[in-house]
Formats: structure tokens, C-alpha cells, sequence
């Protein structure tokens, strides 16, 4: 059954790509998580049409037979229940629907972007010898910021990745929220300021590929994509060699000035990267002198800063990149928190954070997912974790 | 083959059955009670503002905890003045129910004598959460200081709007008792007055639970 | 305070209402232009026909059910025009904008109107729309004169009606917003969005939003307690049914949305900080929130119309309505289930696996009493006589229609489908599949249905069907390339497009764009063309029932009198209207009884006019104004309850003055 379905879901396939001008890169992607969305796409597809088209059919059939002008047939004005059936009306619908959920609930598991990925293709499992690439995201006002912390480098609007490599994206956001989605590759996943969101992905063909932002995020949305390039390991290399040889380094200054709103931005690279830059977009603390939110909820789950939390306050009238503050009509002045951590504390609290640790796998069923934390109560006294990154245990505490 | 020709129903109004008329259609004199739906619509809009209220009270849930780095419930709160307020409330709405006792019994004096009483309470329980926000925004306490205070003074402010309104209303009402008399519709408004007074009582005793005692914890 | 930088300008007598607000666009002053135009010429009209007077007395102040719900639908169609108009210009900028082109709208007007065109047609044509359809209904199906607050009913209307108010002023002072048709923050917080567009999308939602809820309330009371008598829940007809679970939805999801932009008006206005990260607020919160109100919403625009294929299935199949209490249970399982699915709009949020399939599987679940529902429409028309009169030509189009968009919704509810196909045109398609093929097909059924019922005469079958076509064509040319452009990974609210080959998808989704303009237009000639031959004698309807209806609403005359029916009905069964027929009890003429009627009041559109200046005043940050109308609105209130003299006595004679016409009018439509 199953394999008849994979037949009959590359059959429509290709019917849909025929009819999209080889074009739908949706239905033929190149990556494997991608592919492997698809076809739970076509196989859920499939499944309703066997009722839809039915029903279709039988709309159509009914409507025709029973006019009013056809006085051969039947009529019977008052017939109005027949349990049998009643019972087949609602038991078909949900025999459809315990077929779908349960393929919907083995399929989001095995699908959950947070999960690393266990293969990088149909035959290819991932073993202990497959290096993960990680890269950095940040969705900017409005282009893309790549970091990837282990080559040291980073790109706006411009992302290389070596073929058959998993890939673990982190992705934030600088001021409000986008999503961040290449179709070839994978699904999307939301970018938004002061959280870290996961994406797991691989590129199977070597090319170029569409990335976009795909949710609306302001004036220059529409031009804030860039070509995401799949390339073997040696091309791969030569770009981080290229790029650290084009110079230009990506620190909290160069980052500020970045961050100002722009639209259709070139392409840049940077040879040198703030380590911990990152981790300061994710905790809102790149400006000097604000306070980091890893501290802060550190202080927040000690119960708060008591009456000394409401003098580490200051004015403010200027956003990080230097553009006036819009200040609420009826709010008096912007202030901005303080941190208590001095700056060698602070960069060793972001430079120990705690990455959200990979979960073991220890039997990649259907069945398993890569499940997050489990989310606090509410009358929890720590604060609400959502994905923010939990700090150094004790950080902060010595104001 | 319908029941009739739709061709020309119109004879069929004209020709009728008087049996089959008098079991269809009620000729006697018959006036839907005035104000009989007042009580069961007052109620679907209570708890529409409950679910106003619902939402507060999630978002508290969310918020409650991110101090943002300054000062947090055991800093802030003061639980004798609010345990005061709370007396405030709670004897306002034991006066309320004297105010309708009365009013049943159709002493037009003596409930406007408890719901004077009532109002006073209310103005003290305002007076006391007013004195409370001030103390608070003075010592640097403010709304826009962080998630949880946002949250703190939308929840308890909104309540204490509902309470404004309420004792703008109840002197509303005083008026009106006193110049229409104990009528039918000032009975209704009575009602729906009591309703909301007490529903205010009830947000309350959940705000006083969950946000000063619960944070007080 | 208003030195510091970053304030914005601001003078005590107009806050930041300076010339800067009058728009640049040349597009937007020749719509100006043509608005003041029309304006002119329709006042100027209603001047020379001394027409004012009428109006006040016998339409805007009336308490009438029968009236407001007209009213509602007026506002429907004339905001249906508006938001149709954004939705042409989004169609030819997307067609336009390719090969280096910028198309002719920047950024800053086309955000504006894809925001405008999704609140518009939510807010002020779907749900005046369904709350007219109700008004007008609901009551005459339980057989009852009026709601049961009649005044509210009228505020409501006119509470709504100041909320487009405020939307429509934005396109002439100031701006829209630029959001999104949900204002998600930070996006909408006022460092992304200082200027008046948030504030207009946000004091425009409110102000109609107490409206909305008000008529929810006052509709499921009338329901549950206005009924005739022997007429239980369970033989009450299918669209009072589905309309008692919309207002449920209703009352119970819209001060979630009320709330909701109370705090982010709190964010904007006091800098409080719910949902903005720096202070420890959760712009996630807002999502949640909205969408909790966001997905009964849906299911308040389907319901009501799930009702009316119903009567109009059964009515045109000539049968009863097949499982009639399945489909009953059918509503009030989908009423519940609305509430357990809002997280299937932001699946891509990064919530656990577990969630996303709870909340997948939850919205697969509704889709179960959905096609039971179709099943039973399928099984009403087998064995039945089908007259193919407009409104069962929309029923059939709209299942042929509905299953496809419900294949796709159910698509978009699995997970890992959702992270290739959210935010894209496929989304968008889907859900235009289901609101125009649902709620608006629907509603067209509707008003073929029940126009003769309102006005005395049926509409013109030729331009209906004109209209019919050219909808239903253009209705899949214009939204079945969006399917493909959204598997193509194309992204919804884009403004320039790149890649070359998606341009002939766009041009074919204008062209059917056009093609239901057309559609649009044939619809109101066909209205024109009624109403300039309502004498013609094949089309009036005399007898008040047309169809050969089931439901009380036909037992009246066409329009109903004041009082739509001179003794209470009494029900003994499912369609009391049928079974009325059926034993001879069409019409009673006995003794009449004085009958006790509300009293029309201006009131509702005092109330609603200050509500509309305090939310402009607000807008503006003109707060000597806000505060005077804040408390004018109050005082206005205080004193309205001091107005016991609310109803008055139909006399005996004037009622068997109208019977007795009404009999000479059957008279002559028997040939007696």
C-alpha cells in the first residue's frame, strides 16, 4: 500500500510539476527534508481525493438526476433520516481522518525542524562521521545575516553550503518578526527578535536556490531574499577561503550599523566575526551597557531585582543604529535596563550559554520526536523560557 | 407532486381549516413579558467580560514573573492595605444584598440607604487601589517598567474601572429609584446592577488570589 | 515631552493632524475626488427628493429588525466595493511588477492595501453581511416580532457602522496600517509603526468590535428566549441553529480580540510593554491571542451560511432536510472545536512536535461534522424534486467549490505540509477558497433567497445568472493559479517579484479578477434592473411565500408588516411553515389584539457618532477631544437610561386595515 501511494504521489507529482513548468519547487525539491515534506503533502493529497472526488462525482450526479424537469425520478419529500446511513456519513470522514492523523502525528514528528536530522537522504543515515554545518541567522530590517561561528565568517544575503551536510540553523530576528525559508532545502521557520528558533536542513544537488523571507515584515520586504548555494566540500572551502581573504570584520559596531533599516542590500561578506555576537542578538544586549536578557531572567528567577531594579535605568533616545526612538505619546521618556554584570562577566555568560543540547537519538523511529523542554506551569517562579537561552547557572547573581 | 400547487399557494392562505388555524397560531391577547430576556442577556454579557477578564488574568500567568531585571511582587506589594481593600469589596457586596432585600420588600427609603453604603464602600476600595498605584508609580514602580507590572496594573486597573463604573451606575440608579419609585424596570436594572457587583467581587477574590497572594508566596 | 526627539509633532488643538496627513498618491486623490463626487451627488439627491427626513425617521433610528438588518447589508455591499477595489490593485501590481519594474504601488501605499483588504472584508463586509442576514431572519424564523433589545440592536448597527467609518477615513487623513489584516507585533508596535495606521486599524476594530458583541449578545438571547411557542431547540430551523452557534462564537471570542488590542493599544499609547521583548513582554502572547479569536472567527462567517444551503437545499430539493439533528450536532461539534485549533496558524512558530500534531490533528477533526454536513445537503437533494432557481444554483457551486478548499485546509493542517505551504499563495488561495466559496456564494444564495421575502419581489433571474457565471469562472481563474504559484514557493504579500515565470500566473489570477468584477457588476444591475421593474407581475411575489418554503419567515407577507405576524405562531414540529401548509392553517383571521411594539429612538447613531469621534480623537492624539466625547459619551448613556417611555401600542385598527389588505392581495393573486 504503502509503495503504491509513493507511485501514485510521484505520478501527480510529476503531473503538477509538468504543470507548474518545472518550476514548483515545492513539489521537486532538492533537499531531502523537503522531499520528504512533499510527500507527506501528496500522500494527504491522495488520501482526502478519495473522498473528494466522490463527493464531487455524486454532487454532480445528484444534481443532474434529481431536476425538477426529470419526472422519472424518485420523490420522496419526506424521507429525511436513515440511521445506516448516518452512520456511514460520519464514519467515513473519520475513518479518513484517524488514517491522516496518524500520519500527521508520525510525520511532524519525524519532520520537527528541531530534530537533527537522521539521514541526509534515503540511503545515507547519519553517522558519528557526518560533520553538522552550523549557521547563524539573523533576519535583519530588511536583508539576511549568515554567521557561521565555526568557520569564523559571515554573509548578508548570501548563503554557501556544502551538498549532503546537515545543517543546523539558529535563527533570530533584529526588530520584528520574519520567517526564514528556502523551499529547495526545508520548510520555513520563524525569526523573532529576543528568541532562538531551530531549523534542521540539507541540500542534496548541488545549484542555486531561492531564500526568502516569508513573513511580512515592513517596507522592504520583498526584496529581502538572497540565493542560497549548495556546492561540494572543496567549493565550500574555497568560499570560506575567499571570504576570509575579502577582509572586513563583523563586531557590535559593525553590526549596529548593519542593522539599520535597509532594503535590496547587495551582497557582503565579513572575514572576522564577533564570537558571541549572536548570542547577543538573541539577548538583545549588542548596544553597550544594556543588560543581557540571559541575566535578566537570571535576576527575574531570583525574584526580581527588588527597589535596586528600579534604579538601573537610563534615558534613551536613540536606537542602537542611531535612529530616533518612536517614544508613546502617553509614556514619557524610553528607558533602557541596565545590566549589573560587568563586560568580562557578561561575554562569559554568552560564551558559556548553554546550547539547547542535541537530543540523542538513540533509535530513529517513526515514532520518536526530538521533543523540546518541557514547557514551565505558569505559576512556575521561573520565568517563562518560550527559546531563550537558559545562562550560566549563578551568572548575574553578584550585583 | 407537492402538497399543494405552488402555481397559485395563494389559494391556499385563503381557504383554512379552523381546527388546524387554532392549533397553529395562538389568537389570544399575548404580550411576551417586558423585560424577560434583560436577566439571561445580562448575564451572556457578564461573562463576555469575564472573558475579558480571562484574558488578563492569562497574560498576568505569562508575564507575572518577567521583572525585567527590577522589582518583583515582595518588593512591592503591601497584603495589609490589600487585605484592607478586599474587606472594602466583599462588605460592599454584603450591603448590595441588603439594598436588594430591601428593595423586594419594597422599602424605597431603606435601599437607598444601603446602596448609599454600598457606594461608599466602593469609593473606599477605589480610594485604596488609587493610594496603592500612586505609592507604586511614585517609587518608580511603573507600568512601563516591566512585563509583570504592565500586566499587574492592566489586570487590577481594568477591575478597577469595572468599579468606577459600577458606582457611577449605582448613584445612576439612586436617582432614578428615587424619583421613579421601586418600578418594574428599576427592579431589572436593580438586578443587573447586583449582578455586576457581585461578578466584581468574584474578579476580585481571583485578582487578590493570584496575583498578591500567589506573588506574596 | 514633546521636545524630546522621537515625539512627534503635535498642536493642543489638532494633536498630529497637520497637512503631512493629507496622502500623496495621486491614485488616492483621484479616489478622493470620486468619493467627494458621489457624495455630493447622493446628498444632493437625498436633499432634492427630500429624502432626509424619511431616512432618520423610518430607517436610521428604527428599531426594526427588518430595517437594521437591510441596513447591515447596505454597509456590506457598499464595503464589499471598497475592499474589492483593493484587491483589483493588488492583482495588477503583482502582474505588473516584474523584470526590474516596481509595478505603480511603493511599498508604503501597497502594504497599506493588502492590510485594508483583508480588515475590510472580515470585519465590514462578511460580518455586517451575516449579522444582517440574522437580524433580518432569526426573528422571523422563531416567530417573534423583534429581538430582544431592540435599541441595542440598532447601536450595534450603527456602533459597526463607525468603525468603517474610521477605516475609510484612513484613506484620506493619514494612512493604514501597514501590518498584515492581524497587526502582529513588533511589526506593529510603535517603533515599527509610529504613525496613525495602527492606530487607525486599532480604534476602527474597537469601536465596530462593541457592535459586534452587543448583537451577538442580543441575537443568542433572542434565540434562546424569543421562540414561539412548541418551538424547542431541536425544532428550531437549521439556520436559526447555526446562527445561535455563531453568536455563541461570538460573545465568547470577541472580547478576546477587544482585549487583545487594548493591550497593544496600551503598548502604543503607554509604552507598557506586553509584547515587546526588552521589558520581558512575549510578542508570541499576541499571535496566541489573536488567534483565538481568530479561528472562532472563521467559523462565525461559515456557520450562519452552513444554515442557509440548508433551507435553500431542502427548500429547492422540496424534501425535508436530510439528518437534520445530525446536522445540528454537526454545528455545535464544529462551535467546540473552533476554540482547540488556533496554533494551526503558526505551526512554523517553533512549538514542540507534539503541539503542532495535537493541534493538527484537532483542526482534521473538524473537518468530520464538515462533511457530514455536505453529506446531508448531498442526501436532502437525493430523492428530491431540484428546481434550479438562483439560490440552489449557488448551494450546488458552492459544494463543488468548499470541497477543494476544505482538501487544502486540511492540507495546511498537517504540520510539516504547513512549514513549505504557510505565508504562501497556496494559504491565500485556501482561504479565499473557503470564504468566497462559503461565505460569500452563501451569502449570494442569501440575497436571491430572501430579497422577495424583504422587498416584495424576486430578482432578475438574467443578470443573476450573468453575475453566477461570471463569479464562478472567475472565481477559479483567479485563485487556482495561486495554488500553483504557492507551490512554487511564492510568498503572500509581496510586492516585486524576481523570477520571470511566475508573471503568467499572476496574469491569469487578474484575469479572473476581472472576470468576477464583472461578476460584482452584473450583480448590481441585477439589482437595478429588479428594482425598475419590481411591478412586473412574474416577478412579485403576493402570496409571501415564493419559493414554496418550509420555515415560518414565509408564513408572513412580503415585506413582513412592523409587527411580521399578527397572532404568534405555534410550532409542532420541524419546518412549521410546511406542516402549516400541509393541514390549511396558512392564515388566521380572527380577532386582533393591540400590539405592544419598541419605539424608534436616534439615540444608537448619537451614540455611535461620539464612540466614532472619540476613536478619531484618539487617532490624533487630540486629547481635549477625547476627553470631551469620552465623557459625552458617558453623560449620553447616563441620560439615555433615564427614558422610560420606550414602546407604544400597534391600535387594533391600523392592524386590520393591513390584514385585511393583504387578504385582498391574496384574493387577487387566487384569481378569487
Amino acid at each position: 500500500m504503502k509503495s503504491l501511494l509513493n507511485i501514485r504521489a510521484t505520478l501527480l507529482m510529476s503531473a503538477l510539476v509538468a504543470l507548474a513548468g518545472c518550476k514548483a519547487e515545492v513539489l521537486a525539491p532538492s533537499g531531502d527534508v523537503a522531499a520528504r515534506q512533499r510527500d507527506l503533502l501528496v500522500q494527504s493529497t491522495l488520501l482526502m481525493l478519495l473522498i473528494i472526488v466522490p463527493v464531487m462525482l455524486l454532487t454532480v450526479f445528484f444534481a443532474w438526476k434529481y431536476r425538477s424537469k426529470n419526472k422519472e425520478a424518485d420523490y420522496q419529500p419526506d424521507w429525511d433520516h436513515s440511521t445506516k446511513l448516518e452512520l456511514v456519513i460520519w464514519a467515513v470522514p473519520l475513518l479518513l481522518i484517524i488514517c491522516l492523523g496518524a500520519l500527521t502525528w508520525v510525520g511532524t514528528h519525524l519532520l520537527d525542524p528541531y530534530r537533527p536530522l537522521d539521514r541526509t537522504d534515503v540511503n545515507t543515515p547519519v553517522t558519528e562521521e557526518h560533520q553538522t554545518l552550523k549557521v547563524e541567522v539573523v533576519a535583519l530590517d530588511w536583508k539576511w545575516l549568515f554567521i557561521y561561528p565555526e568557520q569564523g565568517i559571515a554573509t548578508v544575503n548570501r548563503l554557501v553550503v556544502p551538498e549532503d551536510t546537515p545543517i543546523e540553523f539558529s535563527l533570530t530576528s533584529s526588530t520584528v518578526m520574519n520567517a526564514f525559508y528556502i523551499p529547495s532545502m526545508a520548510g520555513m521557520i520563524y525569526a523573532m527578535p529576543g528568541m532562538e528558533t531551530k531549523l534542521h536542513g540539507v541540500m542534496n544537488e548541488p545549484g542555486d536556490y531561492k531564500g526568502i523571507a516569508s513573513h511580512f515584515s515592513g517596507a522592504g520586504f520583498s526584496g529581502m531574499h538572497f540565493v542560497a548555494t549548495a556546492t561540494d566540500q572543496a567549493g565550500f572551502d574555497a568560499f570560506v577561503a575567499e571570504t576570509k581573504a575579502a577582509g572586513g570584520m563583523l563586531d557590535r559596531t559593525a553590526y549596529l550599523e548593519l542593522a539599520a533599516p535597509s532594503q535590496n542590500e547587495p551582497v557582503r561578506t565579513y572575514a572576522d566575526v564577533d564570537p558571541i555576537l549572536f548570542a547577543r542578538v538573541v539577548n538583545i544586549c549588542v548596544e553597550d551597557g544594556k543588560i543581557c536578557m540571559a541575566e535578566m531572567m537570571e535576576i527575574d528567577a531570583a525574584g526580581g531585582a527588588g527597589h535596586a531594579g528600579m534604579m538601573n535605568l537610563m534615558p534613551r533616545y536613540a536606537s542602537a543604529d542611531g535612529r530616533a526612538l518612536a517614544i508613546p505619546v502617553l509614556g514619557g521618556n524610553l528607558n533602557m535596563i541596565q545590566g549589573f554584570c560587568g563586560p568580562d562577566e557578561e561575554a562569559r555568560m554568552l560564551t558559556q550559554r548553554v546550547v539547547i543540547a542535541p537530543r540523542e537519538i538513540t533509535e530513529p523511529g517513526p515514532m520518536r520526536g526530538a521533543g523540546l523542554t518541557p514547557p514551565r506551569g505558569i505559576f512556575a517562579k521561573e520565568p517563562n523560557q518560550f527559546s531563550q537561552i537558559p545562562p550560566e547557572a549563578g551568572a548575574g547573581k553578584d550585583f | 407532486m407537492s402538497y399543494f400547487s405552488p402555481s397559485n399557494p395563494a389559494a391556499l392562505y385563503l381557504k383554512s381549516d379552523t381546527a388546524a388555524v387554532d392549533k397553529y397560531w395562538d389568537q389570544s391577547e399575548h404580550h411576551p413579558e417586558e423585560g424577560a430576556s434583560t436577566p439571561l442577556g445580562f448575564w451572556v454579557y457578564l461573562m463576555s467580560d469575564c472573558l475579558m477578564f480571562a484574558v488578563l488574568f492569562a497574560v498576568y500567568g505569562v508575564l507575572g514573573t518577567s521583572y525585567a531585571a527590577g522589582p518583583g511582587p515582595k518588593a512591592l506589594f503591601d497584603l495589609n492595605l490589600v487585605a484592607l481593600n478586599t474587606a472594602m469589596l466583599l462588605l460592599s457586596s454584603i450591603t448590595f444584598g441588603f439594598a436588594m432585600l430591601a428593595l423586594y420588600a419594597g422599602d424605597k427609603k431603606r435601599t437607598l440607604r444601603w446602596l448609599f453604603i454600598t457606594l461608599l464602600f466602593g469609593l473606599a476600595f477605589l480610594a485604596i487601589e488609587l493610594y496603592e498605584f500612586w505609592h507604586l508609580i511614585h517609587e518608580g514602580a511603573v507600568p512601563q517598567r516591566s512585563a509583570f507590572l504592565s500586566s499587574f496594573f492592566a489586570l487590577v486597573g481594568t477591575h478597577g474601572l469595572h468599579v468606577f463604573f459600577g458606582s457611577v451606575w449605582l448613584v445612576t440608579l439612586m436617582v432614578q429609584l428615587s424619583t421613579k419609585g421601586i418600578t418594574g424596570p428599576n427592579i431589572r436594572r436593580m438586578n443587573c446592577l447586583s449582578m455586576f457587583w457581585h461578578f466584581l467581587d468574584v474578579i476580585w477574590i481571583g485578582v487578590f488570589t493570584f496575583v498578591y497572594l500567589l506573588g506574596m508566596i | 515631552m514633546a521636545d524630546a526627539p522621537g515625539a512627534q509633532p503635535t498642536t493642543f488643538l489638532l494633536g498630529r493632524l497637520n497637512w503631512e496627513a493629507i496622502p500623496k498618491e495621486p491614485i488616492v486623490w483621484v479616489t478622493f475626488a470620486a468619493v467627494v463626487l458621489g457624495g455630493i451627488l447622493v446628498l444632493a439627491a437625498l436633499t432634492k427628493y427630500r429624502l432626509w427626513g424619511y431616512l432618520w425617521k423610518e430607517w436610521f433610528t428604527s428599531v426594526d429588525h427588518k430595517k437594521i438588518g437591510i441596513m447591515y447589508i447596505v454597509l456590506a455591499l457598499v464595503m464589499f466595493v471598497r475592499g474589492f477595489a483593493d484587491a483589483l490593485m493588488m492583482r495588477l501590481q503583482q502582474v505588473w511588477a516584474f523584470g526590474g519594474s516596481e509595478g505603480y504601488l511603493n511599498s508604503h501605499h501597497y502594504d497599506q492595501i493588502f492590510t485594508a483588504h483583508g480588515v475590510i472584508m472580515i470585519f465590514f463586509v462578511a460580518m455586517p453581511f451575516i449579522t444582517g442576514l440574522m437580524n433580518y431572519l432569526v426573528p422571523l424564523q422563531i416567530g417573534a416580532r423583534d429581538v430582544s433589545f431592540p435599541f441595542l440592536n440598532n447601536f450595534s448597527f450603527w456602533m459597526t457602522v463607525g468603525g468603517a467609518v474610521i477605516t475609510m477615513a484612513s484613506l484620506f487623513v493619514g494612512e493604514y496600517a501597514q501590518t498584515g489584516w492581524l497587526a502582529f507585533p513588533p511589526l506593529s508596535g510603535i517603533q515599527s509603526s509610529p504613525y496613525v495606521g495602527v492606530d487607525y486599524y486599532i480604534w476602527g476594530l474597537q469601536v465596530a468590535g462593541v457592535g459586534t458583541t452587543l448583537s451577538g449578545i442580543n441575537l443568542l438571547v433572542t434565540i434562546l428566549k424569543m421562540r414561539a411557542p412548541g418551538m424547542t431547540l431541536m425544532r428550531m430551523p437549521i439556520f436559526t441553529w447555526t446562527s445561535l452557534c455563531a453568536n455563541i462564537l461570538i460573545v465568547a471570542s470577541f472580547p478576546i480580540l477587544t482585549m487583545t488590542l487594548i493591550l497593544l493599544t496600551l503598548d502604543r499609547y503607554l509604552g507598557t510593554a506586553f509584547f515587546t521583548n526588552e521589558a520581558g513582554g512575549n510578542a508570541m502572547m499576541y499571535v496566541n491571542l489573536i488567534w483565538i479569536w481568530g479561528h472562532p472567527e472563521v467559523y462565525i462567517l461559515i456557520l450562519p451560511l452552513f444554515g442557509v444551503f440548508s433551507e435553500v437545499t431542502s427548500t429547492f430539493s422540496g424534501k425535508r432536510l436530510f439528518g437534520y439533528s445530525s446536522m445540528v450536532y454537526a454545528t455545535i461539534c464544529i462551535t467546540i472545536l473552533s476554540y482547540l485549533v488556533w496554533l494551526h496558524h503558526f505551526f512554523t512558530m517553533g512549538s514542540g512536535a507534539s503541539v503542532n500534531s495535537f493541534f493538527g490533528i484537532t483542526t482534521m477533526i473538524i473537518s468530520i461534522p464538515t462533511g457530514a454536513k455536505l453529506f446531508n445537503w448531498l442526501f436532502t437533494m437525493y430523492k428530491g424534486r431540484i428546481r434550479y432557481e438562483l439560490p440552489m444554483m449557488w448551494t450546488v457551486a458552492f459544494m463543488l467549490t468548499f470541497v477543494v478548499g476544505g482538501m487544502t485546509g486540511v492540507l495546511l493542517a498537517v504540520p510539516p505540509a504547513d512549514f513549505v505551504l504557510h505565508n504562501s499563495l497556496f494559504l491565500i488561495a485556501h482561504f479565499h477558497n473557503v470564504i468566497i466559496g462559503g461565505v460569500l456564494f452563501g451569502l449570494f444564495a442569501a440575497i436571491n433567497f430572501w430579497w422577495p421575502k424583504a422587498f416584495g419581489y424576486k430578482l432578475n433571474v438574467f443578470w443573476g445568472k450573468v453575475s453566477f457565471w461570471f463569479w464562478v469562472v472567475g472565481f477559479w481563474a483567479a485563485f487556482m493559479p495561486l495554488y500553483i504559484l504557492g507551490l512554487m514557493g511564492v510568498t503572500r504579500r509581496m510586492r516585486v517579484f524576481d523570477d520571470p515565470s511566475y508573471q503568467i500566473w499572476f496574469g491569469i489570477a487578474a484575469f479572473g479578477a476581472v472576470l468576477i468584477a464583472i461578476g460584482i457588476a452584473a450583480m448590481f444591475v441585477q439589482f437595478g434592473v429588479s428594482i425598475w421593474k419590481r411591478n412586473d407581475p412574474a416577478m412579485r411575489d403576493e402570496t409571501g411565500d415564493p419559493w414554496d418554503g418550509r420555515t415560518l419567515e414565509w408564513a408572513t407577507s412580503s415585506p413582513p408588516p412592523d409587527y411580521n405576524f399578527a397572532f404568534t405562531p405555534v410550532s409542532h414540529g420541524l419546518d412549521t411553515w410546511w406542516d402549516m401548509k400541509r393541514e390549511g392553517a396558512a392564515r388566521p383571521t380572527g380577532k386582533y389584539h393591540a400590539i405592544h411594539m419598541p419605539k424608534n429612538t436616534g439615540m444608537g447613531v448619537i451614540l455611535s457618532a461620539i464612540a466614532t469621534i472619540f476613536g478619531m480623537a484618539m487617532i490624533w492624539y487630540i486629547w481635549w477631544l477625547a476627553v470631551l466625547s469620552f465623557v459625552a459619551l458617558v453623560a449620553a448613556s447616563i441620560w439615555h437610561t433615564f427614558n422610560y417611555n420606550r414602546d407604544f401600542y400597534i391600535p387594533v385598527d391600523e392592524i386590520e386595515a393591513k390584514e385585511a389588505a393583504r387578504t385582498k392581495q391574496l384574493q387577487a393573486a387566487a384569481g378569487v
